[in-house]
Parts: C-alpha cells; sequence; structure tokens
C-alpha cells in the first residue's frame, strides 16, 4: 500500500532485531536539550527504542515510524494526502527553489540540533534569494541504532522551527543505513518560496558604491559546535545563533529598499561570503574590521585556539549590499530586529595591486585593521583546525 | 610559532607537581591548563598558555613598560604630524 | 581580553608608527623570525604602515615550513599502520609529504586525530591500550617543554603503547646560519660592538640588518643565547611579543640600535620574557632531550639544531619503535622551488618562477608555501 509521502525503500532487513547499543560517543543525551523541545514519546514503538534497518523497508515499520513520528510532529493538511509527492498551489510563477544537507556532528549542541538547523537552514538560502518561504520537503538518512527518543527530540525541534519560520513541512523520505555507516543523522530539506517583489537579487546586481551591512555577530555557531568537541573542549555559555532570517529580508523588501545581494555566512564564515560576491561581481569589497561584532565568548576561543573569527560559520547572520542611498533606513529596519546590525564596509571597483592570482579572479575583500593597517581577507583554506604556530 | 594567549588562574587542582592543573580564564571563557611547569604561579595571577599548558607568569608590573616607552621618546615624535 | 586587548590599540599604534618614522633615515632589512610574528605582522597590516626603508623578511620561524618532507612520510607510513592511533596538532594535518598528508591518511581509513595539547595523548593512550597511540613532537622551544612533559609522564605511567615521532627544532642555530649565509662579504672579524653593519650589499639582495626574535622561545630559554650571536655577527637582536605593538616597539628598538650603530640583545617582551627563562622547563627538556643536527627544510642540515629523545627515553621513539630510524626514504624538493633562499630572506616570493602558478597553498611545492605563516603563503594571501 502507498503510505503518506514518505517514500520506502527496498533497504536490507536485519533478521535479528538490533539490540539498543549507543552510537556516537559525541551525541549528547535530550536532558541536554533547550527546554523550548516538549518531550512526547510518541506511542506504538515503545518495543523498539532504536530505529531499525526494518525501519527502512518499506513496510508495516516503516509505516509505523512514519505515522508516529513524522506525521505527528509535521501535521499538516499537505501531509496528510498520503501521496508520493505533495500537491501545492503557489500565489505567484516567480519561485525560488533551494536545497541543502545537514552532517552536523554532534546531533545536539548549545542553541539547537541538526532539525533546526536543517529547517533554518533552507528557510535562509530562500530568504537570500528574496524569496517568502514556504514549504520544505525532509529526507532523512538515519543510521541503525539512532535511538527513537533522540529521533523524536530533532522531529519536534523541526516543527518548532518550521513554525517559527511560517513554513510548512509538505512531504519526505526515509532510509535507514548500517550501523557504522551514518553519524547518527543526516537529513535534507529542499525549500520553495515566492517573491513577491519585482527585484533580482544576486552577485550580479552589486554595485560600485554599494553599502555593506552586516545583521548579526559572527563566529556562534562554528565555536558552539567546536566547544563540544571532545579535543578542543571549553567552558562557556555559547550557544549557535542558528535563528530563521526570512522575516527581517521581507521587511527590508516590504520597506521597497534597494536590495542588490543578500548572503547568510555559513560555512567558512564572513570572508568566504564576501570573497564569493567580490568573484561573482568582479568588484572589491572594503571592510572595516571594528565595525564587525563579535562575541566576547567566541573571540576568547578563537584567540586560544588559533581560529580568526572571520572564517567561522554562523547559522543566523547576513551580508547585504545595499544601493547606498537606503543605507540608513535599511540599517534601522534590521536593527529593529537585531541591534547589533552594522555598517561593514562598501564595495568599490578593484583598486589594490593584484597578485597574479588574485588578477585572475578578480576577487578581492581588504579589512581595515585596529591598527590602521590593511588586511587581505582571503578565503579560508580548509577545515578549522587548532594550531600552535 | 608560539601561539599563546595570556589568561588568569582561577583555581588550582592536582596531587603532584607534574599534575598540577589550573582552571585558566581567557576573557569570558575558561579553559584547563597544565601549569606545571610554572611552579611559582598561584590563584589569580595572569600565566601564557601555549598548546594547553603555562609556559610563563605574566609580569603584570611590567605589562605598563610599553606605553611608558613613548613617553619616554616623546620628543622624537612631539614635532610630527600624526598621520591619519 | 587583558594583556591581550590594550597592545592592539589604534592609537598607540599611530604613536610608535609616528616615533619609527622620525628615526629611519636610511634602508634596513629586518627579519622576523617567528611565524607568530608573520602572523601578526599581515593580519594586521603592519608592513604597509611602516616607511618605505623598511623592508620586513619572514624568517624560518614555523616549524611546519622547515619540518623536512621524510619527516611528513615517516610520519605517513606510522598513520598508515593498522592498529595505530596517530596524533598531530592540527597545523601538520594539511602539510603534504612527498605524495600525500596527513588528512589524505584519515580520509582513508586511518586513525588520525588532532590534538590541542601534547598531554591529551595521555588520555587517549590510557583509553585504547590495545592501539599504539603516537604523537607527533614538532616546534621550537616553546613547544618542546610541553612534549617533554608528555614522555615524563608516559614513562612515570609506563604507558608503554605511546611513542613520539620527534622533529624539534631550535632557532639560534637557524639566526646563525642565516646570518652566515647572508653576510658572506660582512666585516664580521671586527670585535669592536659599536662598528655600524655594513650596507654594502643593501642593495643587491635582501642581506638581514637586525632580527625580531621570537618571544615565546624566549620566554623558555632566556636571552643568553642570542648574546653570542649579536656579537659575532654584529647584529642588533630585539626579543618581542606577538601582538601588533610589541612588534612595532621591537621595531622602534631594532631601528634605533641600527641608526646608532650598537649591535645589542634587547627585550621587548619584559612582561613574559626574563633573562634565565623558564627553568623548570628548561630542566624537563634538558632531562628528556638532547640535542642533534637536524635537517631543515629548504635550508639543510644545521649542526646541533634540533632534539632527539634522550637515551633513557628511547623506548618511546615511535622511528625506533615502527623501525623507520633509517628508512630509506629520501626526497628531493622540486627544482623549481627556491624555498630555501626566501627562508634566509636572500630571495622574495614573487622572485620565483613557480610563485602563484605551479606553487600554491593548495598544491605547494616548498616550506614557504607550505604553512599559512611561511613567507610565500603570507604573499600570496596578502599582497605587499
Amino acid at each position: 500500500m502507498s503510505k503518506a509521502t514518505f517514500d520506502k525503500t527496498d533497504a536490507k532487513v536485519s533478521a535479528n532485531t538490533v539490540s539498543p547499543s549507543k552510537l556516537s560517543p559525541n551525541t549528547v543525551s535530550p536532558s541536554k536539550l533547550s527546554p523550548n523541545i516538549k518531550l512526547n514519546y510518541p506511542l506504538p514503538l515503545t518495543d523498539h527504542p532504536n530505529v531499525l534497518m526494518a525501519h527502512g523497508s518499506g513496510g508495516r515499520m516503516t509505516a509505523q515510524l512514519i505515522d508516529s513520528l513524522f506525521r505527528t510532529a509535521f501535521d499538516n493538511p499537505d501531509l496528510d494526502t498520503l501521496h508520493d509527492g505533495a500537491r501545492l498551489t503557489l500565489p505567484t510563477q516567480r519561485i525560488v527553489m533551494t536545497t541543502d544537507s545537514f552532517v552536523v556532528h554532534p546531533l545536539f549542541f548549545p542553541g539547537g540540533d541538526i532539525g533546526c538547523l536543517a529547517v533554518n537552514g533552507t528557510v535562509n538560502d530562500l530568504a537570500m534569494c528574496g524569496a517568502r518561504p514556504l514549504y520544505l520537503s525532509v529526507g532523512f538518512i538515519i543510521e541503525e541504532g539512532l535511538a527513537m527518543d533522540t529521533l523524536w527530540q530533532i522531529v519536534q525541534s523541526m516543527r518548532n522551527a518550521a513554525d517559527k519560520a511560517n513554513v510548512r513541512i509538505v512531504t519526505g523520505d526515509t532510509k535507514v543505513v548500517e550501523r557504522g555507516h551514518g553519524d547518527g543523522l543526516y537529513i535534507n530539506t529542499t525549500g520553495i518560496g515566492v517573491l513577491e517583489h519585482q527585484q533580482v537579487i544576486g552577485p550580479a546586481q552589486v554595485r560600485s558604491g554599494d553599502s555593506v551591512l552586516l545583521f548579526g555577530d559572527i563566529g556562534r555557531h562554528g565555536m558552539a559546535v567546536m566547544a563540544q568537541r571532545e579535543n578542543l573542549r571549553f567552558n562557556s555559555t555559547l550557544e549557535s545563533d542558528c535563528a530563521p532570517l526570512a522575516e527581517v529580508v521581507l521587511a527590508l523588501l516590504n520597506a521597497g529598499i534597494d536590495i542588490h545581494c543578500l548572503r547568510d555566512a555559513t560555512r567558512g564564515g564572513l570572508a568566504a561570503v564576501l570573497n564569493e560576491i567580490a568573484v561573482a561581481s568582479g568588484l572589491q569589497i572594503d571592510c572595516e574590521e571594528a565595525a564587525i561584532t563579535v562575541n566576547h565568548d567566541v573571540r576568547s576561543a578563537c584567540e586560544i585556539l588559533g581560529f580568526d573569527p572571520l572564517h567561522v560559520a554562523n547559522e543566523g547572520c547576513f551580508v547585504a549590499m545595499i544601493n547606498p542611498a537606503d543605507q540608513q533606513k535599511a540599517l534601522s529596519i534590521m536593527q529593529q530586529h537585531n541591534p547589533i546590525a552594522t555598517i561593514i564596509g562598501s564595495v568599490q571597483e578593484t583598486s589594490v595591486q593584484l597578485t597574479s592570482v588574485q588578477q585572475a579572479t578578480s576577487a578581492i575583500v581588504t579589512l581595515r585593521t585596529s591598527i590602521g593597517g590593511q588586511r587581505i581577507l582571503d578565503l579560508p583554506t580548509g577545515e578549522l583546525l587548532p594550531r600552535i604556530c | 610559532m608560539c601561539l599563546a594567549i595570556p589568561g588568569k588562574i582561577l583555581s588550582i587542582s592536582g596531587d603532584r607537581p607534574v599534575e598540577q592543573t589550573g582552571i585558566i580564564q581567557f576573557g569570558s571563557i575558561t579553559k584547563e591548563a597544565s601549569i606545571a611547569l610554572v611552579p611559582d604561579a598561584t590563584i589569580g595571577d595572569y600565566v601564557l598558555v601555549h598548546a594547553g599548558i603555562a609556559i610563563s607568569i605574566v609580569q603584570t608590573e611590567e605589562a605598563k613598560r610599553l606605553f611608558d616607552f613613548l613617553d619616554e621618546i616623546g620628543d622624537e615624535i612631539d614635532n610630527l604630524e600624526l598621520e591619519d | 581580553m587583558k594583556y591581550v586587548d590594550e597592545y592592539r590599540d589604534g592609537d598607540t599604534a599611530k604613536h610608535y608608527l609616528a616615533a619609527i618614522k622620525a628615526i629611519t633615515t636610511r634602508p634596513w632589512t629586518i627579519m622576523e623570525v617567528c611565524g607568530g610574528q608573520t602572523h601578526a605582522i599581515v593580519r594586521f597590516g603592519i608592513a604597509d604602515l611602516l616607511p618605505p626603508a623598511i623592508n620586513l623578511v619572514h624568517g624560518p620561524g614555523c616549524p611546519v615550513c622547515v619540518t623536512p618532507l621524510e619527516m611528513i612520510d615517516k610520519a605517513i607510513a606510522i598513520s598508515s599502520q593498522p592498529n595505530v592511533i596517530f596524533c598531530s596538532f592540527g597545523d601538520m594535518l594539511r602539510v603534504p609529504g612527498s605524495t600525500q598528508d596527513l588528512q589524505s591518511i584519515r580520509a582513508q581509513g586511518g586513525d588520525v586525530r588532532c590534538v590541542y595539547s601534547p598531554l591529551d595523548c595521555l588520555q587517549i593512550a590510557r583509553d585504547n591500550p590495545e592501539k599504539q597511540v603516537v604523537f607527533f613532537a614538532i616546534g621550537f622551544e616553546t613547544t618542546a617543554p610541553g612534549n617533554a612533559m608528555l614522555v615524563y609522564r608516559a614513562a612515570e605511567e609506563a604507558l608503554n603503547n605511546l611513542s613520539v615521532l620527534v622533529s624539534h627544532v631550535l632557532v639560534p642555530p637557524a639566526i646563525a646560519t642565516i646570518m652566515s649565509s647572508s653576510t658572506s662579504s660582512s666585516p664580521s672579524s671586527s670585535t669592536s660592538s659599536s662598528q655600524t653593519p655594513s650596507s654594502q650589499n643593501s642593495s643587491s639582495q635582501a642581506k638581514v640588518h637586525g632580527f625580531l626574535a621570537a618571544g615565546h622561545v624566549c620566554a623558555i630559554m632566556g636571552t643568553q643565547e642570542y648574546i653570542p650571536l649579536a656579537q659575532h655577527h654584529q647584529i642588533p637582536i630585539v626579543i618581542t611579543g606577538f601582538e601588533p605593538l610589541d612588534i612595532l616597539q621591537g621595531l622602534y628598538m631594532c631601528i634605533k640600535q641600527l641608526e646608532s650603530g650598537r649591535c645589542e640583545v634587547e627585550n621587548q617582551y619584559v612582561r613574559v620574557v626574563t633573562e634565565q627563562g623558564n627553568l623548570s622547563a628548561r630542566e624537563l627538556m634538558t632531562r628528556v632531550f638532547r640535542v642533534t643536527s637536524r635537517q631543515w627544510r629548504g635550508i639543510g642540515d644545521i649542526p646541533q639544531s634540533g632534539l632527539s629523545l634522550a637515551h633513557q627515553y628511547a623506548s618511546f621513539d615511535a622511528e625506533q619503535r615502527f623501525d623507520i630510524a633509517d628508512a630509506d626514504i629520501i626526497v628531493k624538493e622540486p627544482p623549481e622551488c627556491i624555498s630555501g633562499l626566501i627562508l634566509q630572506g636572500l630571495k622574495k616570493p614573487k622572485q620565483c618562477t613557480a610563485f602563484g602558478k605551479t606553487c600554491t597553498p593548495e598544491r605547494p611545492l616548498g616550506a614557504t608555501m607550505v604553512s599559512g605563516e611561511g613567507a610565500c603563503a603570507a604573499y600570496y594571501k596578502y599582497t605587499g
């Protein structure tokens, strides 16, 4: 029987019931979760405290998992059609679609979890295109042995995040992979949003003279996750800045702000997004280091580990390239949503003498330092690794 | 090389000298570090920590020297216009 | 952050820059020895704020840059073996050996772990008694005491599944080598301590006139080692800290000496560095390590410039334990790489034919592009 909008799979069914076992030692127990998540353990799966290969087999157990967890948490009319896809009517033909996958480890971290990250990450990508986010699909790849309770916490968290972001989760898929092949849980979300204005927003629209505004402080997500790592543990009250950004973007659009480009500073941090925009637009971006707000805990942790906060991931922070005539109005609107929004720089024609490599990419981002010097802000080279050097 | 950051010793533990560790405050976070190599350090001292190991005590009375030095060489810069 | 923020103050920096401008009357080439100093110079954009007459040269003070390819290959050979947990500082994970780096070994299933402190290896060894835990002990004198403590405590605890792959290097012999190669025609035979350093070569290659020595190395070793260097090579040496104001005050002190013809060792980093250094740390180093010759990537063999384990701790030597001490790993650097000349301040990265073309941070050919603090990597990122 075709059941729900969650696809079944022909995954291998284990002949023996797998006894509950510990997964990754880094999985934080639900008791350390944000108090916002209601613990409401679903019914008929008490015989199976852990996800089994059979839950991905497409049969009765898959149906039970979908009914008990996913449909309960994501409950909405589109999901209840119980078909292989959701039939949606959109208010306009100008739509935005985006997809993202989430593999964060540990699954729970101060200020969030993989679930709310999966919702907000895709919501924010839609917002960065200037769209009002409407619908999400979600694909779960669950490692055999994941505690059902853990999955339930995450799914609840997704529902909370979806409600806060005014989106609905309307379709999805579930797969289970053998123990040792999944890091607990991976999630993919794909989102659809609509453009309710005529503006075109993207790096190609950036112009010389544009003001660069920063919404939020930098580094909190990456360092909050880093603080949980066994080998780097430090004590702080730092929490991820994981949050939806659509509301402030829609406020800017509704106020008629001439927005040229928006980009949220996720992996690679602020340095990565500024460089990407510089490359894509062929222009130089000059910023003032003192204008970039860095949380005190982030700064302290970055100093001792040898990280640059500009390279650290964020999940609730974006840059906006704005027509300079609108900069004060835009700043005022942003500050209503987050008082620490600031103007951090401007876009120029390229003026710095480029190395041969920089000439090839025409990408240059400069930073005026606290002592008045000029630093060229490069892309981070790779994984953030603590250094002694 | 030698990334080392100063932090304040908040507490000390460890049975033997070679096992002595301290909870060190760096700005607004704390992290444990070995203080076995700074046996004279006590709670409240600032130590320089490199790779999880305190290698030196910060001489707080010397910390202002860099600024006092500017006064000493003041004659040489008094007649100059400072650049923006 | 106390004892950090105040040394990044913009107004004080302006005063020091004005002071440097006021006293500079001639071109001077000054080498900062330590990668941490290089990092501060590029991160705060100090070089461009100095008078054009002051030429800063990045020295070999990056243990990552100078670790020989053979040593990386040994690390890769050990980490590739089954039942080995290979632990390293983050800096070394991206350094390529002759064919791959330690991160690739992790991707291939090797248990390669980044540690923040060498002492983290003690717990890893306790938790994994059936495995061999190996720590890549690199660094200058700053890091050696911590690495020594690891071996000392492992021996105390009889943690016999732990060993260290040692590639420690010492700063003073490197300075001596650099000075010997860049002052082959300098009047170093004079015994007068007030002789004006020769500028006869300054118009050709970048002859080094003065050094900024590494403050954290000296926090351990004290200042005495540098006095014979300053006297023999007639060169001022100023020991500095790592914040921008430390670098600026250090530069002022060095230029002041050069302008007045002095060749002394001065300590700018008085809040941390004392004349005798850290005696506890030095004692532990002497107990656990012995001084040996070392290969410096890009420079070659420098006598008495490195540390190996002392005989009583030889059983913790990973090269012995994994029988790769005499491994026939001979690696040739690419012929177009001039990192040796760059490390010694004799050439600039832009003078290298491979710079930015066949040699980039993602695909480094030589020592100076390998680490973020290497002269070529710094030039690549931060156009001078």
